[in-house]
C-alpha cells in the first residue's frame, strides 16, 4: 500500500492512498522509457543512412501516415468500425460468458453436463469457426461479432467459474449465519467474492476480442483497422500497417485501462502486493 | 434455555464425531468446552449454531428446534471471517441490513464503542490487527443481540497479552445483556477466567467426560489459590479423559506435566 506499488504503465488507478508527488508520473513514465529509445534510435538509423527503411518505416513516416489518415477521416471511419464490432462482440461475450460461468459455478449438475462440451469447443481454434460463420451468417458484420463473442466467451466463463468455485467456505458460512437468503447471498457476499477474478476474466476477455477483430477483419472486410493492415500489405505500404498496429496497441492498452479504471472504485478493499495488476 | 439432547454426529466417511451429548444451558450461563483435539467441541458447535445438522438427538432453544442457523444464536469463529470488501462499520452492520438506516448506524456505532474501536469504523478489514478484527468480529455478532453467543476457540490465533485483555473485555461486554455463552478454547485458563461451569470431552467419539462447576467470583483473580485449584481439577479432569495413567492425590506434579500434552 506504498508507492513501491505503483505499476509501471498504470496511470492513477486505485493509488488514491499514494501521496501525491512527483513519483506518481514519473513511475509510470519509465514504462515509455524503451518504446521511444527503440523509436529515436530506429529514425535516427534512417536519417544517418544506415538503412532506406522502406520496409521497416521510421516513427516520422508512421506518424506522418497517421495524420494523413486522419486529415481524410478515413482513420476515424475505420476505428470506428472496428471499435463498434469489438464493443458489440465484448458485449456478447460477456453476457454469455457470465451467465454460463455464473450457472455452472452454482450448480454441480449443469456443470458436468455442460463443462465438457464447453471445454471442447474452447479447444477448437478459433479462425477455424470462420468458413462456418461465414456460411452461415453471412460475410458482414454479424458473422464477425459471433468470432469476437466466441474469443471473449471463454475467458469470462473459465474465470467467473473458477471464481465462483473458489470463494472461501468461511465467509459462505458468515451469510448462512446471517441467515441470507439465495439472492441475498449472491449479492452480499458470492459477487463482491468474485469481483477480483472476474476483473481479470473481462481484461482477458477484452484482449482475446482485439485479437478477434483482427482475424476476422483480416479475413475480408471492406472497413476497419484489419482492413486497413490487408491493404497495406497489397499496395506495399508497410507505414501504414505499422500505423494501424500501433492503433490497435493504442486503443487495446485504453479500453484495458477503461475497465480497471471503471472497477477500481469496487476493488479499493483488497489486500494485495502489486496495485492495478498488469 | 437452550437444551441440548442426545445427540450424535456421524460424518458421510463414517467417522463418529459426536455420540450421545446431553446438556442444558440456562440463560445467562458461560460453558466452557475443552477436550483433547479431535474430541469434536468445534462440531458440537457447529451443531448448535446450526450450521450443520445432527445425525441423532435435538438441540432446541427455548423449545424452538434449530435446524438451520437461528436468528437468537451468534457465533463467533476462530478466524475474524470479516467480508474484506466491508468497511468495519459495514461489517458490524452486516447483520441488521433489514433494519432502517438510522437504527442501524446508532447500533453499530454503540456496539463499536463497546469493543473499543470506534476510531476505525470507516476502515478496511485488511488495516486491523488480529486483536482488533476479532473484536470487530465479537461486535458483529453483539449487535445482533443473540441469546445465545457460539465462540469457537476465539482467541486462540492471538498473543497472551492480547488473549487476556480480550477474555476480560468479552465477560465485560457479555455483562451487557447477559447472554447465554458458550465458549470452545483449548486454553485451561481460559475456560475458568470465563466460565460457570466447564464441559471436559473425550475423544473418538466426542462425548461429555465431565461437568466441572467453577463458583468463583467475578472478577476472578488468576493468582488467587481457589482459581489454582479449579485449574487442577480441569486439568485432572481433562488428563484422565485422554486414559492417562490415574492422576491421584500424589499425582499433583504429573497431572501438570500431562497437561503440557493434552491437547
Amino acid at each position: 500500500m506504498s508507492l513501491s506499488s505503483v505499476t509501471i504503465a498504470q496511470p492513477a488507478v486505485a493509488q488514491t492512498e499514494a501521496k501525491p508527488s512527483r513519483a506518481r508520473f514519473i513511475k509510470p513514465a519509465l514504462g515509455l522509457l524503451l518504446p521511444v529509445a527503440i523509436a529515436i534510435a530506429w529514425e535516427l538509423a534512417v536519417r544517418l543512412g544506415v538503412s532506406d527503411g522502406r520496409l521497416v518505416p521510421p516513427p516520422s513516416r508512421i506518424w506522418a501516415t497517421l495524420m494523413e489518415l486522419a486529415a481524410t477521416g478515413e482513420l476515424q471511419r475505420h476505428v470506428a468500425v472496428t471499435v463498434g464490432r469489438v464493443a458489440a462482440g465484448f458485449a456478447f461475450g460477456v453476457a454469455a460468458g457470465t451467465l454460463a460461468g455464473a450457472i455452472c459455478g452454482a450448480s454441480a449438475l449443469t456443470r458436468r453436463l455442460l463443462d465438457p462440451t464447453l471445454q471442447a469447443l474452447r479447444a477448437i481454434p478459433s479462425i477455424a469457426w470462420v468458413p462456418l460463420f461465414i456460411l452461415w451468417l453471412g460475410i458482414f458484420e454479424s458473422s464477425k461479432i459471433t468470432l469476437i463473442a466466441v474469443g471473449v466467451f471463454f475467458p469470462v466463463y473459465l474465470g467467473v467459474m473458477g471464481a465462483a468455485l473458489s470463494v472461501d467456505r468461511k465467509i459462505v458460512e458468515v451469510g448462512r449465519v446471517f441467515r441470507l437468503s439465495g439472492p441475498s447471498m449472491v449479492r452480499r457476499i458470492l459477487l463482491p467474492a468474485v469481483l477480483p477474478a472476474y476483473v481479470i476474466a473481462l481484461r482477458s476477455g477484452l484482449g482475446l476480442g482485439w485479437m478477434f477483430v483482427v482475424a476476422a477483419e483480416l479475413l475480408g472486410a471492406s472497413e476497419g483497422l484489419g482492413y486497413l493492415l490487408v491493404d497495406g500489405q497489397q499496395l506495399g505500404k508497410p507505414a501504414q500497417i505499422v500505423a494501424a498496429i500501433v492503433v490497435f496497441a493504442v486503443i487495446g492498452k485504453t479500453t484495458d485501462w477503461l475497465i480497471v479504471a471503471a472497477m477500481a472504485p469496487f476493488l479499493r478493499w483488497e489486500d494485495r502486493h502489486g496495485v492495478g495488476g498488469a | 434455555m437452550l437444551s441440548i439432547a442426545q445427540i450424535g454426529k456421524t460424518y458421510p466417511n463414517h467417522v463418529r464425531a459426536l455420540d450421545g451429548i446431553t446438556l442444558s444451558v440456562v440463560p445467562g450461563e458461560i460453558v466452557a468446552v475443552v477436550g483433547g483435539s479431535g474430541c469434536g467441541k468445534s462440531t458440537l458447535l457447529r451443531l448448535i449454531s446450526g450450521l450443520d445438522l445432527p445425525s441423532q438427538g435435538r438441540i432446541a432453544l427455548d423449545g424452538d428446534a434449530i435446524a438451520s442457523p437461528h436468528e437468537k444464536i451468534g457465533i463467533v469463529f476462530q478466524e475474524p471471517r470479516l467480508l474484506p470488501w466491508l468497511t468495519v462499520a459495514d461489517n458490524v452492520g452486516f447483520g441488521l441490513a433489514d433494519r432502517p438506516k438510522a437504527e442501524r448506524t446508532e447500533r453499530v456505532a454503540r456496539q463499536l464503542d463497546r469493543v473499543g474501536l470506534a476510531d476505525k469504523a470507516k476502515v478496511w478489514p485488511r488495516e486491523l490487527s488480529g486483536g482488533q478484527a476479532q473484536r470487530v468480529a465479537l461486535a458483529r455478532a453483539l449487535v445482533m443481540r443473540p441469546e445465545v453467543l457460539l465462540l469457537d476457540e476465539p482467541f486462540s490465533a492471538l498473543d497472551a497479552f492480547t488473549r487476556i485483555d480480550l477474555q476480560d473485555h468479552l465477560l465485560d461486554l457479555w455483562a451487557d445483556g447477559k447472554p447465554t455463552l458458550i465458549v470452545v478454547t483449548h486454553d485451561v485458563d481460559e475456560a475458568i477466567v470465563l466460565a460457570d461451569r466447564v464441559v471436559v470431552m473425550r475423544p473418538q467419539p466426542g462425548r461429555v467426560f465431565a461437568e466441572i462447576a467453577i463458583d468463583l467470583a467475578r472478577p476472578r483473580d488468576r493468582q488467587s489459590a481457589a482459581y489454582d485449584f479449579a485449574k487442577r481439577r480441569v486439568l485432572a479432569a481433562l488428563d484422565r479423559s485422554l486414559d492417562r495413567k490415574a492422576v491421584t492425590d500424589d499425582g499433583e506434579t504429573r497431572s501438570e506435566t500431562g497437561a503440557a500434552l493434552w491437547w
